[in-house]
């Protein structure tokens, strides 16, 4: 099986590298960009058969190590 | 006494520390791989700087799960001292022996410079040989030494008075030209709420003698020397 994980600041946390990238865009021209944010993106490709048993493995995997859940949110997409 | 220098793959100052503690404090000192799970009855455990695990994911979060945390994590339980110096507060921070999260920084640079911290409280094992306020000079070296925790947690830390050192002007002010990376309310260290267990981005293992350019961090040794 494969899943997507998306890890991303909790709103509120300042993210000094979203910001820079933001401004480079807006000083590149595109100055509709009002707020960039960088988060992280992890594929997984796993054994198991059961979507209801991997979402509970995977939700652990992101508690105990993909994401520090003090400053981040996780989502999971199994494909 | 004996000290136990914990050395992860990407530990850079692993030898620093053994110095300050062996050759200046005529200590005891050992270094402790991290796939050991023997502590060798040691009193006072420090996680060193450096990189462990290239910092990859996020600093600490795979040192975090070396098999000689396990040992550590129940050394400290039982009241054992141990003390995280930079990567070492990091690792402490992701292990939840200590609060909050060590971010990047706010400039996104690396620092390496000396600062001056303000001692907030001196009447801890790591601290007794300072005076509450007193103005040190001490070494950053860090990407990642921007201090987060909610504001509960940063509320509980400042009523029980578990931060030990502050970013300040070398007035002692807190300012926010003198907060180095970012850090919430200018925090460098913190304690736990026990008390045995110190986390700090600045190195007081570097300025533990003058001829290596100060000696304001050897307080933190003479303090835990003088309680054992």
């Amino acid at each position: 099986m494969k899943a997507k994980v998306y890890v991303t600041l909790k709103k509120g946390v300042l993210d000094p590298q979203g910001k820079a990238v933001g401004s480079a865009l807006k000083s590149l021209g595109y100055n509709e960009v009002k707020n960039l944010r960088i988060g992280k993106f992890m594929e997984i490709e796993f054994d198991g058969s059961s979507k209801q048993n991997a979402e509970k493995r995977l939700k652990e995997m992101c508690e105990k190590l993909l994401a520090n859940t003090v400053i981040e949110d996780y989502r999971v997409e199994i494909e | 006494m004996k000290f136990g220098i914990i050395v992860f793959p990407g530990s850079n100052c692993d030898h620093d520390c053994y110095h300050a503690v062996k050759h200046v404090f005529g200590q005891k000192a050992e270094y402790i791989w991290h796939r050991e799970t023997d502590l060798r009855g040691v009193d006072c455990i420090i996680l060193p700087g450096g990189f462990s695990y290239g910092d990859y994911l996020r600093t600490g979060a795979i040192a975090r799960f070396s098999p000689v945390m396990n040992d550590v994590l129940k050394f400290a339980g039982r009241g054992g001292l141990v003390i995280g110096i930079c990567n070492g507060f990091q690792i402490l921070a992701e292990a939840g022996l200590l609060p909050g999260v060590l971010m990047r920084n706010k400039t996104l640079r690396f620092i390496c410079r000396n600062v001056c911290v303000r001692v907030e409280n001196s009447q801890t094992i790591f601290t007794s040989a300072y005076r509450k306020n007193q103005i040190l000079n001490i070494p950053i070296a860090h990407a990642d030494g921007n201090y987060f925790a909610d504001s509960d947690t940063i509320k509980r830390l400042e009523d029980n008075e578990q931060i030990i050192f502050r970013y300040s002007t070398a007035d002692g002010e807190i300012t926010e030209d003198a907060n180095p990376n970012g850090s919430v309310n200018n925090i460098a260290a913190v304690i736990n709420d026990k008390g045995n267990v110190l986390g700090t981005m600045p190195h007081p293992e570097r300025v533990c003698e003058s001829v290596i350019g100060g000696t304001d961090g050897r307080g933190v040794f003479e303090g835990i020397l003088s309680k054992i």
